[in-house]
């Protein structure tokens, strides 16, 4: 990806330098749609050449419990009653590449990570530190840390593909055509079509899940229960956590005001009282 | 604390022992480099401290180390001073005095003993704010090992560890300016242990008076 995309830069002490308009793009995930062939999380693995993970006996078909360092993309796997009849309700999990990313905002290195100008978030692990604080600014628990490496990562939306005009391994490799890639505006028009659709066909709450208190997510996810986002282990309304937010705007600017106020007042105090010496005459007892 | 002979020849006063001294430079050391790699991570416009002492993974490794070791002294200190730091009445007049004193108005002020209060105050705050630093920053140390249903308290942490970092700097400045540029003698006392019995009358009179 070129520098005339950057639209932000963590830890940026000057504006991004893109100037690129750019649609934004999304990927589209149809959880009505998805047979839980898990092609998706293979050609994750493939593309990116990520080494294989062991996994747990969980009693379901998910593959593993979460996501990992090595394994950016899971589909999870939730059961879920209603008046007698088993739902079985697959989400497809990755990063949700949010419009205001939270990970960014947390991070201190400089470039680690950056959001171009089609919305994909990318993380720079040349410029990761490791501090772990994008895995707390994300709402929705997807950065992963590698402790042989010390650095985060995740899904890249695979930045490296779309940047040659390819779609992201996962969507190539889905055989029902639940997961589609292309620009945001039109995969909404996709998602409310087949939200009305589904709700002509007996599922009267399904909606999109595309949340504002992120700034919306470079991910539209349709769901059958769009009313109980819980359902698929998807936070309801999920934003930047508000201790990130207290401590990135009002605890830096108090805190810098203090740091700057205190050195000028001991400056002032000096050029006012100056040092205390010891009196000549108390030096003799 | 230490047994050491506190009267010494040609009028002078041992007010550090080296052993005090020592305590109080790595401590003095870990809290600078922890400050500072810390202010690289609170500030994009700071990072370039980050770079200056080894680069952001380096720094990032160090800090929580650095802040292990601080705390430690801050322990024993604890252990060596804990008598010394206690609060007493002659304390409370002093503080009452506390605008004389920020005036340079010295003659006008209570006897004290060893430490002021301000200084006595600035041992505390360092303390506590000291162990509220060392348990937010394990979870910081470790997020990954913070299980997602327990995130709430690495929120708390980063709100902790913030606020107790920018308390530790505030009192950090003044006891940098106290001791350097205002109290004349402060800065050798705890470089090579001794002030003249003149300086302890001024400043630290019930202690003077203690020790003969």
């Amino acid at each position: 990806m070129n520098t005339l995309s950057l639209k932000r830069v963590s830890a940026s002490t000057s504006p991004a330098p893109g100037v690129r308009q750019e649609p934004t793009l999304a990927k589209y995930i149809d959880t009505t749609s998805c047979i839980g062939c898990k092609a998706c999380e293979v050609a994750c693995q493939e593309w990116n050449d990520l080494p294989p993970e062991a996994t747990v006996q969980l009693g379901t078909y998910q593959t593993l419990p979460q996501l990992t360092p090595n394994y950016w993309n899971l589909i999870r796997f939730h059961e879920y009653e209603q008046d007698g009849a088993l739902n079985w309700l697959m989400r497809k999990d990755q990063c949700m590449h949010c419009g205001d990313p939270g990970c960014l905002k947390a991070c201190p290195a400089p470039g680690a990570i950056v959001q171009y100008g089609n919305g994909i978030v990318d993380f720079n692990q040349d410029n990761c530190i490791g501090c772990g604080y994008c895995m707390t600014g994300c709402p929705f628990n997807i950065p992963k840390f590698n402790q042989k490496t010390k650095k985060v990562y995740k899904c890249t939306l695979c930045s490296d593909r779309v940047s040659v005009g390819l779609e992201p391994a996962c969507i190539k490799s889905c055989p029902t055509g639940c997961l589609q890639f292309g620009t945001k505006a039109q995969l909404t028009e996709v998602g409310n079509r087949r939200v009305k659709q589904l709700q002509s066909q007996g599922y009267p709450n399904a909606a999109i899940y595309d949340p504002p208190g992120v700034g919306g997510t470079g991910v539209i996810t349709v769901l059958a229960h769009g009313d109980q986002p819980e359902l698929y282990g998807l936070p309801r309304d999920p934003t930047i956590p508000l201790a990130v937010m207290l401590w990135k705007i009002p605890l830096k600017w108090l805190g810098s005001l203090a740091i700057v106020g205190g050195i000028i007042g001991t400056g002032l105090h000096y050029l006012r009282f100056g040092a205390k010496h010891v009196p000549l005459e108390k030096e003799e007892p | 604390m230490s047994s050491a002979p506190r009267l010494l020849p040609g009028n002078r006063v041992l007010r550090y022992t080296l052993h005090e001294r020592l305590i109080h430079w790595i401590s003095a050391l870990a809290f600078i480099y922890v400050l500072l790699t810390g202010l690289a991570f609170y500030s994009p416009s700071l990072y370039w401290l980050a770079a200056v002492l080894g680069g952001g993974p380096t720094a990032r490794f160090w800090h929580p180390w650095s802040g292990v070791l601080f705390m430690a002294m801050c322990a024993w200190m604890y252990r060596m001073w804990r008598a010394d730091m206690r609060i007493t009445s002659a304390d409370r007049a002093w503080q009452q005095a506390l605008p004389r004193y920020v005036r340079n108005e010295d003659e006008a002020l209570p006897a004290i003993g060893r430490f002021n209060a301000g200084q006595k105050y600035f041992f505390w705050l360092m303390f506590w704010s000291g162990l509220l630093l060392v348990l937010s920053g394990l979870v910081l140390w470790f997020p990954e090992r913070i299980a997602w249903s327990w995130r709430g308290l690495r929120y708390l942490a980063i709100l902790v560890h913030v606020s107790a970092a920018l308390l530790t700097i505030g009192a950090f400045i003044i006891h940098v300016y106290m001791g350097t540029a205002v109290v004349r003698g402060g800065f050798t006392s705890i470089i090579r242990g001794e002030v003249s019995q003149g300086w302890a009358r001024m400043h630290h009179a019930l202690w003077l008076r203690d020790l003969k």
